[in-house]
C-alpha cells in the first residue's frame, strides 16, 4: 500500500492525498452528523442516544430489528427508523438476550431468578415463560431451528432442552462448565457439547432436529476448554485448559484427525478462530504468538509473533495521536464552548503513521497472580479471510492485522487507551475497534479513522456489534446506546469535504 | 655513541637490545621515517620524498638499513604474536568458563523442568481427588433438586408454535428409533462425503493448474537452452548434450498433450523427471555464466580498486590546491572589484557605461563563486569523513593502547623480583616524572631535531608532526612498563647528557608505535602528503586531543 494514500472508511483509494494520516474532522451536529476526510467518500451518521442497562443490545439476525433491554423492559425498534416497534416488560432486571435464528422470536434470561421468558414478534401476545426453580440457571440459549432453548442449570447439573413446539423436554447429563462447552455447526444440524464425567473430558454431538445423540468419544485432554465446529461443519476444533498447550482436531464422525502441541511446560492456548474459509485455524496462546494450522495436514503453515518494537519498515504503524484543539479562524468563541475545556475523551484524536522502528506500549504482567495480563486474548478473521486480527493482552493498546494471503503482517494499530474489543464488518474488511473512549475506530486496507462520538457529555464505547449489512454499527456505553451509520456513496464525500479541506 | 650503548646495554635485556641497536642507528632516522610510511601505507612517493631517501640511505649504509628494517619488522610482529598469543590463552579460558556455566545451567533447567513435572502430576492427583468429591455432592444436589418432582420447574406457554421449517411435530416411538438413528448416520456421512468431494476437487483443480504450470515451464526451458546448444555444437561432449534429445522426445510428448490429463504414475514420473533434467542443465550452465562473469569481474576488478584509491588521494590533494587558488583569485577579483566600483563611484561619467560592465562581471563572478563555494562544501565533506576516520581509529588507539597496557602491567606487576638494574631505572624514571614536565621536554627536544632535518628540504613538517604527536601518545603516558620504561629512561638519559643523541629518541619511540601510526593511515598520510601544515595539525590536533 503506497504511503499517503490513506483513505477513510469503506473507500477504496484515495486518488493524491498526501497526508500525513487519514483525519477527519468532525462537525458539531447532532444527532445527524456527517463525516468527510480529506477527498473521502465516506459518511458517518449518528443517531441519538437510546438508554440501555448491561449492554444489551442486538440485531436481529434478518437485519430488521434491533433489541435493547432497559432494566426489565425489553425495547424492540426499526433499525431503519428507529421505532419503537414492540416493548415487553419482564419479571425482573434482564440479563441476557438472545433472537432465534429466525428473528421470530426472542429470549429474555434471568438468572438470578432462574427464569427464562419467550416473546413473539409476530405475535405480541403470545408469552412463554420457563421456570428452572431450585435447580438454578446460569446460561439459557436458542438452538439453531429456534424452536428449542437449552438452559444450564446451576454447578452445571444439566441442561434442559425446552421446546416451544411441543411438551417434550430433554435432558443431557454432565455438561462441562469451561469456557466454550457448546457450539453448532453453521448450518444448525450438529451441536457438540463438552461433557465431564468419571474425572475425563467427553465430546457430544447432537442432531439438532430430534436431539439424537449422534457420536460420543473422549478427547485425549487434560480438563478441556474450549470447542468449536469449523465453519463447514466437518472439524471439531478442540482445546485443553490453559495450563497445557493442545489443541485437538475430531472429524464429525468422532475421528481425531489430528492434535497439535507448540510447546510444553507453559501456560498454553488462550485464544482459538476459525476462517471463514474452514482453511486455517489460529491459535492464540500466552506466549505471545499466534499459530496457523491449515485443513489439509493440520500442521502448522506459520507462526505470528507479537513484539513490542515494529522494526520492519513496510509494516505500516498507525498511531492515535490527540489532537490539539484547532483554533480555525472565524471560529474562535468567546468564552470558550466547554467541550474545548472537557475531558480528555472529548478531545479529538487522529491517526498518525509511525515510522519504523516503532516500539508498542507493553504492560509488565504481574508474575504472581492468575489470568496473567499475557498471551493473545482476541483473535479473529475477516469475512473475506484476507486479514487476521489480533490483540496481545501484554502490549493492550495495540491491534495487530495481519495479511493471511501473504502471511504476513500488514498493519498495527496503538491506540492511545487498552482496546476492548474489535469486530469485523460482516461484509467487507473493515475492522471496528473500541477503547471504552468516546470514540469509534475504523480501519480498512485503505486506511484508518478516528471518530467522535458526538453527543452531550460523555459517550464510552464499551462494545459495538456491527448490523449484517456493514451499513451501521451499534455503539454501546455503560447506560447507552446509539447507531452509527456508514454511507459509503462517492456523493457524500464530494459533498463535504475536498482535498486538503479538514473541516 | 658507542660509549652510550655501553652504558646502557648490560642494563637492558636482549629484547631491549633492538632498541638500542636502532636507536642508535642515528642517521637512519629520515630513512626510518620512509621506512615507516612504506610499512603503514602504499602511497606512492612524491619526488621529494625520493631524494630525500636517496641522500640518507648512502651506498655504505644500505646493508645497514636492511637489517635495521628487518629488525623493526621482526620485533614487532614477534610482539604481536606475543600478544596475540596472550588474547587467544584468555579467550579459551573465558570459553572453558562459559562452557561451565552453560551446562550448570543446563543443569538446573533440568532440574526445574523435573520440578515442574513432578508438580504437575501432583496438582492433576489433587484435582482428581477435589473433582471426584465434587462429582459426589453433585449427584446428591442431583437428587436432592430433580427427584423431588420440583413444581416450580416447568414451562407456561400459551400455545405451542409451528415449527420452523413448518413441519409438524413429530412423534417418536419406539419402533423408529433405530431409523432415526440410522437417517441421521447416513446424513452424516453424506455430509462428511460431500466435504471430501468438494476438497478433492479442490485439489484435482489445484493439481492440474501446477501440471499446466510444469508443462510450460518445461516448455519455456527447452526454447531456453535449445538454439544456445545450436551455436556452440562442438561443444557437443557437455553436459548440454542431452537437451537435443531430450528436445526431440519431448516434442513428441507434446503432441500427446492429452496424456497429461491422465494422473497416472508414469507421466508424472515423467514429467517430474524431465523437468528436473532440464533445470539440472540449467543450472549448470547459469553457474558457468556466473563464474565466467565473476572472472571477468575480478580481472577488471582488482587493479582498478587499488588505483582508485591512490587516484583519490591524488585528486584531493590537486583538488584542494585548486580550491586554494581559486580562493586566493577570489579574494584578489573581489579587490579588484571594490576598487573598480570605488573609483566608478567617483568617476560618475563612465560610472553607466562600468555598470553593465561590472554587473555582468559580478553576476559571472557570482556564479564563479557559488561554484566554489560548492566545491569548497564538498571538499569540507570530504574533510570532515577523514577526520571522522581519524577519530574512530584514535579510539581504537587507545583501546589498543589500554589493552597493552594493562597487559604489561600484569607483566610487571608478575616480575615481583626487581633486579638491580630495574630498580634503579624506576628511580631514575620517577626522578625524571618529578622533576620535568613532559612538554617541555618535547619542546626542548624539537629544535635539536629539527638541526638534522633541515639539511633535506621539506622535512620540517614531517618531524614536526611527530614530536607533537608523540608526547600525547597513550602509551608513553603508561610508565608500568618495564620496556618502554627502559627506552623512555635510555633517550631521557641521552638528552640529559648528549644533546647529540636526540635524534634517536623520536624514531625509537616510532617504533613502539608503529602499530598506532599503521592504524592511523588516513590521517597521517594527509598530514604526510598533503604538504599544508594547516591541515596537518588540525588533524592532529583533533586525534590528540580525543584520547
Amino acid at each position: 500500500m503506497p504511503r499517503g494514500t490513506r483513505a477513510l472508511i469503506g473507500c477504496a483509494m484515495l486518488p493524491s492525498s498526501s497526508l500525513p494520516a487519514a483525519e477527519v474532522a468532525v462537525a458539531p451536529v447532532v444527532p445527524a452528523l456527517t463525516f468527510a476526510g480529506p477527498g473521502s467518500a465516506a459518511a458517518m451518521n449518528f443517531s441519538e442516544v437510546f438508554k440501555l442497562s448491561s449492554l444489551l443490545c442486538k440485531f436481529s439476525p434478518d437485519g430488521k430489528y434491533l433489541a435493547s433491554c432497559v432494566q426489565y423492559r425489553l425495547v424492540i425498534r426499526d433499525v431503519n427508523t428507529l421505532q419503537i416497534l414492540q416493548l415487553y416488560t419482564c419479571l425482573d432486571q434482564i440479563q441476557h438476550i438472545e433472537w432465534s435464528a429466525d428473528s421470530l422470536f426472542i429470549l429474555c434470561a434471568m438468572y438470578k431468578r432462574g427464569l427464562v421468558q419467550v416473546w413473539s414478534l409476530e405475535q405480541p401476545e403470545w408469552h412463554c415463560r420457563i421456570d428452572e426453580g431450585s435447580a438454578g440457571l446460569v446460561a439459557s440459549c436458542w438452538s439453531p431451528d429456534g424452536r428449542h432453548i437449552l438452559n444450564t442449570t446451576e454447578f452445571h447439573l444439566r441442561i434442559t432442552v425446552w421446546s416451544l413446539c411441543t411438551k417434550s423436554v430433554s435432558y443431557i447429563k454432565y455438561p462441562k462448565a469451561c469456557q466454550q462447552g457448546i457450539t453448532f455447526t453453521r448450518d444448525g444440524r450438529y451441536m457438540a457439547l463438552a461433557e465431564r464425567r468419571d474425572c475425563k473430558d467427553h465430546v457430544s454431538v447432537f442432531v439438532c432436529s430430534d436431539w439424537q445423540l449422534l457420536r460420543h468419544f473422549d478427547t485425549e485432554t487434560q480438563d478441556l476448554a474450549g470447542i468449536e465446529w469449523a465453519p463447514n461443519g466437518c472439524v471439531l476444533a478442540v482445546w485443553d485448559t490453559c495450563l497445557e498447550y493442545k489443541v485437538l482436531l475430531y472429524s464429525l464422525d468422532g475421528r481425531l484427525l489430528s492434535a497439535y502441541c507448540a510447546y510444553e511446560w507453559s501456560l498454553g492456548v488462550k485464544s482459538v478462530a476459525w476462517s471463514p474459509s474452514s482453511q486455517f485455524l489460529a491459535v492464540g496462546s500466552y506466549d505471545g504468538k499466534v499459530r496457523i494450522l491449515n485443513h489439509v495436514t493440520w500442521k502448522m503453515i506459520t507462526e505470528f509473533g507479537h513484539p513490542a518494537t515494529v522494526n520492519n519498515p513496510k509494516i505500516v504503524v498507525y498511531k492515535e495521536a490527540e489532537k490539539n484543539p484547532r483554533l480555525a479562524l472565524g471560529r474562535l468563541a468567546f468564552p470558550p464552548p466547554r467541550a474545548a475545556a472537557g475531558p480528555a475523551s472529548t478531545t479529538e484524536s487522529k491517526y498518525e503513521i509511525a515510522s519504523a522502528p516503532v516500539s508498542l506500549q507493553t504492560l509488565k504482567p504481574i508474575a504472581d497472580r492468575a489470568n496473567p495480563k499475557i498471551g493473545i486474548g482476541a483473535l479473529a478473521f475477516s469475512p473475506d479471510n484476507y486479514f487476521l486480527a489480533t490483540r496481545n493482552d501484554s502490549v493492550p493498546n495495540a491491534v495487530w492485522i495481519w495479511d493471511v494471503q501473504k502471511l504476513r503482517l500488514f498493519v498495527v494499530l496503538e491506540q492511545l487507551s487498552p482496546v476492548r474489543s474489535f469486530q469485523w464488518d460482516p461484509q467487507q474488511p473493515r475492522l471496528a475497534i473500541c477503547t471504552g473512549g468516546g470514540k469509534v475506530y475504523l480501519w480498512s486496507p485503505a486506511g484508518c479513522v478516528s471518530v467522535q462520538v458526538p453527543g452531550e457529555g460523555d459517550f464510552q464505547v464499551l462494545s459495538l456489534c456491527w448490523h449484517f449489512s456493514g451499513d451501521s454499527l451499534a455503539l454501546l456505553s455503560k447506560d447507552h446506546f446509539c447507531l452509527c451509520f456508514l454511507e459509503t456513496e462517492e456523493r457524500v464525500g464530494t459533498a463535504f469535504g475536498r482535498p486538503g479541506d479538514h473541516t | 655513541m658507542g660509549e652510550w650503548m655501553t652504558v646502557t646495554d648490560p642494563d637492558l635485556s636482549s629484547e631491549n637490545k633492538n632498541i638500542c641497536q636502532y636507536t642508535s642507528e642515528t642517521k637512519m632516522s629520515p630513512s626510518s621515517l620512509y621506512s615507516q610510511q612504506v610499512l603503514c601505507s602504499s602511497i606512492p612517493l612524491s619526488k621529494n620524498v625520493h631524494s630525500f631517501f636517496s641522500a640518507f640511505c648512502t651506498e655504505e649504509n644500505i646493508e645497514q638499513s636492511i637489517s635495521y628494517l628487518d629488525q623493526e619488522q621482526l620485533e614487532t610482529s614477534r610482539r604481536e604474536m606475543i600478544g596475540l598469543q596472550e588474547r587467544d590463552r584468555q579467550l579459551q579460558c573465558k570459553n572453558r568458563n562459559l562452557h561451565q556455566l552453560l551446562k550448570n545451567e543446563k543443569d538446573e533447567v533440568q532440574k526445574l523442568q523435573n520440578i515442574i513435572a513432578s508438580r504437575a502430576t501432583q496438582y492433576n492427583h489433587d484435582m482428581k481427588r477435589k473433582e471426584r468429591e465434587y462429582n459426589k455432592l453433585k449427584e446428591r444436589l442431583h437428587q436432592l433438586v430433580m427427584n423431588k418432582k420440583d413444581k416450580k420447574i416447568a414451562m407456561e406457554v400459551l400455545n405451542y408454535v409451528g415449527r420452523a421449517d413448518g413441519k409438524r411435530g413429530s412423534w417418536r416411538t419406539g419402533k423408529t428409533e433405530a431409523s432415526f438413528f440410522l437417517r441421521n448416520e447416513d446424513e452424516m456421512y453424506k455430509i462428511l462425503l460431500n466435504d471430501y468431494e468438494y476438497r478433492q476437487k479442490q485439489i484435482l483443480m489445484e493439481n492440474a493448474e501446477l501440471k499446466k504450470v510444469l508443462q510450460q515451464m518445461k516448455k519455456e526451458m527447452i526454447s531456453l537452452l535449445s538454439p544456445q546448444k545450436q551455436k556452440p555444437r562442438e561443444r557437443a561432449d557437455d553436459s548440454t548434450g542431452t537437451v537435443i534429445s531430450d528436445a526431440e522426445e519431448d516434442a513428441g510428448e507434446l503432441s500427446r498433450e492429452s496424456m497429461w490429463d491422465l494422473s497416472c504414475e508414469t507421466v508424472r514420473e515423467q514429467l517430474t523427471n524431465s523437468i528436473r533434467k532440464q533445470w539440472r542443465i540449467l543450472k549448470s550452465h547459469v553457474e558457468k555464466l556466473d563464474n565466467q562473469v565473476s572472472k571477468v569481474h575480478l580481472e577488471g576488478f582488482n587493479d582498478e580498486d587499488v588505483i582508485s584509491r591512490q587516484d583519490h588521494e591524488q585528486e584531493t590533494e590537486k583538488l584542494e590546491l585548486e580550491i586554494q587558488q581559486c580562493k586566493e583569485m577570489i579574494k584578489t577579483q573581489q579587490q579588484l572589484l571594490q576598487q573598480q566600483l570605488a573609483t566608478a563611484c567617483d568617476d560618475d561619467t563612465t560610472s553607466l557605461l562600468r555598470d553593465c560592465y561590472l554587473l555582468e562581471e559580478k553576476e559571472r563572478l557570482k556564479e564563479e563563486w557559488s561554484l566554489f563555494k560548492e566545491q569548497k562544501k564538498n571538499f569540507e565533506k570530504e574533510r570532515r569523513s577523514f577526520t571522522e576516520a581519524a577519530i574512530r581509529l584514535g579510539l581504537e588507539r587507545k583501546a589498543f593502547e589500554e589493552e597493552r597496557a594493562s597487559w604489561l602491567k600484569q607483566q610487571f606487576l608478575n616480575m615481583t623480583t626487581f633486579d638491580h638494574q630495574n630498580s634503579e631505572n624506576m628511580k631514575l624514571f620517577s626522578a625524571f616524572s618529578g622533576s620535568s614536565d613532559r612538554d617541555s621536554l618535547t619542546v626542548h627536544s624539537r629544535p635539536r631535531q629539527k638541526k638534522p632535518h633541515g639539511v633535506s628540504n621539506g622535512s620540517p613538517v614531517r618531524t614536526s608532526k611527530l614530536t607533537k604527536s608523540l608526547p600525547a601518545s597513550p602509551s608513553t603516558s603508561d610508565f608500568c612498563q618495564t620496556r618502554s620504561c627502559a627506552s623512555e629512561h635510555s633517550s631521557i638519559n641521552v638528552l640529559n647528557i648528549t644533546p647529540e643523541e636526540t635524534k634517536p629518541n623520536p624514531v625509537g619511540r616510532e617504533g613502539t608505535n608503529q602499530k598506532w601510526s599503521r592504524a592511523s593511515r588516513p590521517a597521517s598520510q594527509e598530514g604526510c602528503y598533503s604538504g599544508r601544515s594547516s591541515t596537518c595539525t588540525n588533524s592532529h590536533v583533533e586525534k590528540d586531543d580525543l584520547p
